[in-house]
This record gives C-alpha cells, structure tokens and sequence, in this order.
C-alpha cells in the first residue's frame, strides 16, 4: 500500500491542472459534412485531422466528431474568453500506431503559454451517435510561468 | 438582414426554441446552440451572403445573440445598415 502525503515536498512542484471535456453528436458533423463539404472542412480541421479520419461516411464523421470534441475541450483548457481562436490551431495529431496528441500553434499556443501549461494530454472516443474527448493540461504555477515559447504535446489514447 | 438571420438560425442552430420569438438579444447558447451548430450557423452566413468571417471574427461572443451576429455583419456585408 502507498501513502499518499498531502503536503508537498520542495522536490515536487506545485503544479496546477486545468482539465476540459466535450460532446459531439456523430450525425451533426455527417449531417455538415453533407450540406457544406469542403469549406466545412476547410474552417474546422488540419490537412493532417482530414487525412486521419478516412474510411465510410460513418466512420469519418466519427472521427472528425471526436477532433472537433478534443479542440472544443481544448479551448475549456485554454480559456479564451472573448479572444478569436481559429479552430486548426488546435491540431490532434494521430501517430500510425494510432496514439493521438494534442498541437497548439498560433493564438492557441499563445494562451497556452499565458497559462503556463507545460504539458498536455487528450483522449478521443466515440461510440454509437456520440464523440467525446478529453484534454487535460498541466500549467505552471502562477509564480513560475516559462517566459519560454513551448510546444505542448502529450500523448493519449487513440480514437 | 435580421430575417435571413433567423432563418439560417433556424436551418442550422439547432435551438430548443421558436428562433422568431427570439429577440435580438437573446443568448441563443442558453437557448440550446452548440459550439458545433454555431460553426453550421457560421457557414451558412458566410454562403447567404457570400462573406467570410476573417479569423480574428471567430469569437464566440460574435454568434451569441442575432443583435451580436447581426454587428459582425455589419462589419463584412457592403450596405448592410440599410437591410
């Protein structure tokens, strides 16, 4: 049995976590990808998120589902407030071994680095009508932010 | 203007509620809009009348209310005020 100590030691620092979850309905994202195509695809995903989420109409609309759940769990993690955030700067990236990270680049990555956050992780999943993803990030403490530009990445599970 | 705008609310926005009784400032998010339906709400502006947001448009605060899509409108469609 381990004991977990609530009182940190010097080594450990004090990091803070920011967490963020989202829900797509699969049909709502097949039912754009119908009426608008491309310039649906256009506004909302990286080249790399469209050539991930190949296969059936069935399982691309799954799979652009839980990338757009991960960039709005994303933006719960990185707390925008009235700041304009293009959707493709928050990229999953899906290695061949089908492990997802999560990419943040322009202003994303801008308000990543005002949070401090150091690391990040996203998990997608889907099942049935319904995607879902999960973003968790570890930020500095608010004393200790870097001043240092940082590319999160995390590893996750695939979807 | 306003009524193309609530049409294309209607087509797209997936609100839980008469989009005609709407008034202008009403919150469609607490009205049942989605972040997703508000990007379907968002394309179907720009193809109505042939704009495009800019990304700097992309806020969220900018699709909350007809009044609020209304002003980002105003900004991108020419003689827009007169509609």
């Amino acid at each position: 049995m381990v004991a977990l100590s609530s009182a940190p030691t010097a080594e450990v620092p004090r990091l803070r976590v920011r967490s963020g979850v989202d829900l797509v309905a699969v049909s709502d994202v097949d039912n754009a990808l119908t009426q608008f195509g491309q310039r649906y695809l256009d506004k909302l995903f990286t080249a790399h998120e469209i050539a991930s989420c190949q296969g059936s109409a069935q399982t691309v609309a799954e799979g652009l589902a839980a990338r757009f759940a991960a960039k709005e769990a994303a933006m719960k993690v990185l707390r925008p407030c009235d700041v304009a955030v293009d959707w493709r700067s928050v990229e999953v990236r899906r290695s061949p071994d089908g492990i997802c990270t999560l990419e943040f680049s322009g202003e994303a990555a801008r308000l990543a680095e005002e949070a401090g956050i150091v690391d990040v992780s996203v998990a997608l999943s889907h099942e049935g009508d319904l995607a879902t993803a999960f973003v968790v990030a570890l930020c500095m403490p608010e004393s200790a932010k870097p001043v240092a530009s940082l590319a999160p990445v995390a590893t996750e599970m695939g979807d | 203007m306003e009524q193309q705008i609530r049409e294309i609310l209607a087509a797209y926005g997936r609100l839980g509620v008469d989009v005609d009784a709407l008034d202008v400032n009403t919150d469609l998010y607490l009205n049942g809009m989605t972040s997703h339906a508000s990007v379907n709400v968002m394309i179907g502006l720009e193809e109505a009348f042939d704009i495009e947001f800019p990304s700097e448009m992309l806020r969220k605060a900018n699709f909350a209310s007809i009044g609020a899509i209304q002003a980002a409108l105003s900004e991108l469609v020419p003689n827009s005020l007169a509609g």
